[in-house]
């Protein structure tokens, strides 16, 4: 039996949409929402909040939490030629609770980078999950190819790209320094806010050490296609490393 | 002192009261993350039994982080009332935790001064939710800046408005919102996008002229860096009252940049300049776990460091304090029922401490926690009988990116247990028609009555 779907609430344009029964004055409350991303004039149902204002507020927290707790479609760092390798926590459940392990990896681990991947490159490039696994299913096929070519344009030499499962930022630090990379790029989910699951960072060190603090990073963030397009940020980044290489400096380091 | 005991024939053995204190702590995540929790259930157990048979005094004598190398301990053991501390002295914490179930309001207050945050931790590890409640609703404090805030019967929301650029009227998009709902009787308080003087003076002076226009009876704030408030006030910015966040130990104290000798200064430079009433104009949010997140903790575990937050806060005769308890992430409180408990613990500890407290009911999106989750928090914590909470429209901070209380869910707090606003902020929303006989009337919840 051919079913008529029910409306999709997500397509509803939230920044326009004034559900105040019988406002004082329309036009001021359709003011009022052009003025802030805020949930304003959302009405009530006695003390509560309208049926679709709050599935609406649910189906946007459903995404940010599939995002943490979801895993990267593996096809896709396979394709574009990723190594795969792990931090110390075993499962998500431990990524989630101890950071401290999310930044190291086994010796062993360390061992099978520093073997299979060339040493003393210009840039490195990583992928981590981070806390949003769709941030780099998404954003790594659009952004990846691009950063390699415009890097290689600059004539500059690449690492073979790892990919790193339960990843915090810091793991940069461990794989520079096996490999004495010049630049380091990691590009890694970040925490997702409500509606926003796809949401990914770069952050990018001069020989990036775990000697060095967070201060260090230089970092391009809220890439994705409804924020900084993964294009756009491609093509920042491949130019933020051109200036690290001639400053040999980065974070605060790195004057722009 | 016997740090020693057996549950079902099997021995265990703590090394210090710190460790007892750290193994007789509820299972929070933060704890694990620090190394110092109970390994399983059967210690964390065996730990509760002997803190319940060391007395006040063995905790006051041993506060987690020695006199000598911190000021925030310092601040608590010099403002013991030694003649309070006696009448409990020799109890066991087994004992003092029955007579704070048992005894009447007045009888706790006649001992509230004696107790230092080892003792106020202590008695909250050895209680359950429900008993955290009892104990919580007879610990009536309030205090008065330009209104009052905490008298009985009453549920107060901070209107937190944010906006991620302070746009100014984008954040004011959001206070009409709020005030249609009634929220904003314990304060009008933003968290700044920009962290400077100018920002500051300019909200803070929207604020003063929307609470004059409206004639809403309330306090201004804007929540910069104190060190910006200062400044902002020596310019003289119309300043009801002034923030900072505090730790529980120098270290992570001075990790936010502030010390005893800089909040003293803010708070005599109040005292002379703020454009509120008074007596009580200081403002303060803690949360457990930021003593670990700045490698303040001195492996001392969450709770017992968030009490001398709240021991810390108590110098400066503040208007309100507020743990603001799942915001800092997985690590520290790992889901719905670890953010439930804090909330709890930390209402609980700051009203038996003696200050004015609220809860920031709230998670992030990383945690193993839900609406329903922080909307059970908000129903017990308002039955406990929090001061205040906060108000952010439909629940969703844009700026700190994280999940509070809504503007519907205090209207909804207050409608489930008959709590009223602030009496004279109740009469200006009856005036202005969005509230009769306590509730919201049906032209609440329109932000276009203040356009």
């Amino acid at each position: 039996m051919e079913q008529e779907m029910v409306r999709d609430i997500s397509a509803l344009d939230l920044s326009t949409y004034v559900a105040v029964d019988d406002p004082k004055d329309k036009t001021a409350c359709e003011v009022i929402k052009k003025k802030t991303a805020a949930r304003v004039c959302v009405g009530k149902a006695g003390s509560r909040l309208k049926t679709e204002s709050y599935l609406r507020f649910r189906a946007d927290h459903a995404i940010a939490q599939d995002a943490v707790w979801s895993y990267v479609d593996e096809s896709v760092v396979d394709e574009l030629g990723f190594m795969k390798v792990q931090t110390l926590c075993k499962d998500k459940d431990e990524y989630i609770t101890r950071p401290d392990l999310g930044r190291k990896f086994s010796e062993e681990t360390l061992e099978k980078i520093k073997e299979a991947c060339p040493h003393h490159v210009d840039v490195q490039i990583i992928a981590g999950d981070g806390l949003s696994s769709p941030a780099i299913t998404v954003n790594l096929p659009d952004i990846y190819p691009m950063l390699e070519d415009g890097l290689k344009a600059k004539g500059y030499t690449l690492g073979s790209p790892i990919f790193v499962k339960y990843a915090r930022v810091a793991t940069m630090d461990q794989i520079s320094e096996a490999l004495d990379a010049k630049v380091t790029i990691i590009l890694i989910g970040e925490r997702p806010g409500l509606a926003t699951g796809e949401s990914m960072s770069a952050y990018m060190a001069y020989e990036s050490s775990t000697k060095k603090n967070e201060s260090q990073r230089t970092v391009v963030s809220n890439i994705h296609k409804k924020g900084m397009p993964p294009v756009e940020a491609g093509a920042q980044i491949v130019e933020l490393v051109g200036k690290m290489m001639e400053a040999k400096a980065s974070g605060i380091d790195l004057h722009l | 002192m016997k740090l020693k005991t057996q549950l079902f024939g099997k021995t265990y053995e703590f090394k210090s009261v710190k460790e007892v204190l750290a193994k007789a702590n509820e299972e929070k995540s933060g704890d694990k993350l620090a190394g110092i929790a109970a390994v399983d259930a059967s210690e964390r157990v065996a730990a509760k039994v002997v803190l319940a048979d060391l007395t006040v005094g063995d905790l006051r004598n041993h506060p987690v982080v020695p006199y000598e190398s911190d000021e925030v301990t310092r601040v608590i053991q010099d403002g013991v009332n030694e003649e309070q501390y006696k009448k409990i002295e020799s109890m066991s914490m087994g004992d003092f935790r029955e007579f704070l179930l048992d005894s009447d309001a007045k009888e706790i207050e006649g001992v509230r001064d004696g107790l230092t945050a080892e003792v106020i931790a202590g008695a909250a590890k050895l209680m359950s939710n429900m008993d955290l409640v009892v104990a919580s609703k007879k610990l009536i404090v309030p205090a008065t800046c330009n209104t009052t805030i905490g008298l009985p019967g009453t549920l107060a929301a901070r209107l937190q408005p944010n906006h991620p650029t302070d746009s100014v009227e984008g954040v004011m998009a959001s206070v009409y919102e709020g005030i249609a709902y009634a929220n904003g009787d314990a304060l009008i308080g933003l968290n700044p996008a920009i962290d400077t003087v100018e920002n500051t003076d300019r909200i803070l002076k929207t604020f003063r002229e929307f609470m004059d226009k409206w004639e809403i009876p309330s306090q201004n704030c804007v929540l910069s860096h104190v060190t910006t408030q200062m400044e902002a006030l020596k310019q003289g910015s119309p300043m009801d009252l002034m923030f900072q966040s505090i730790a529980g130990s120098e270290i992570s104290n001075s990790s936010f940049g502030i010390s005893t000798a800089l909040i003293d200064e803010a708070y005599e430079l109040m005292k002379e300049k703020k454009s509120s009433a008074g007596p009580n104009f200081m403002y303060f949010e803690t949360g457990q776990g930021s003593e670990l997140s700045s490698d303040g903790h001195n492996d001392a575990d969450q709770l017992v460091m968030e009490a001398r937050c709240y021991g810390f806060a108590k110098r400066y005769h503040p208007y309100c304090v507020n743990t603001v308890v799942g915001f800092i992430g997985p690590e520290y409180l790992y889901d719905g029922a670890q953010v439930i408990r804090a909330g709890l613990e930390d209402h609980f500890m700051g009203k038996l401490t003696g200050i004015p407290m609220g809860c920031d009911v709230c998670y992030t999106n990383h945690m193993k926690a839900s609406q329903n989750d922080l909307e059970n928090l908000a129903m017990i914590i308002a039955e406990a009988g929090v001061n205040y909470v906060m108000g952010v429209p439909a629940g969703d901070d844009i700026m700190l990116m994280y999940q509070s209380s809504g503007y519907h869910d205090v209207a909804a707090m207050r409608e489930v247990t008959g709590k009223r606003p602030m009496a004279e902020f109740e009469k200006r929303m009856e005036e202005l028609g969005i509230m009769e006989n306590g509730k919201l009337t049906k032209l609440a919840g329109d932000p276009s009555i203040f356009a």
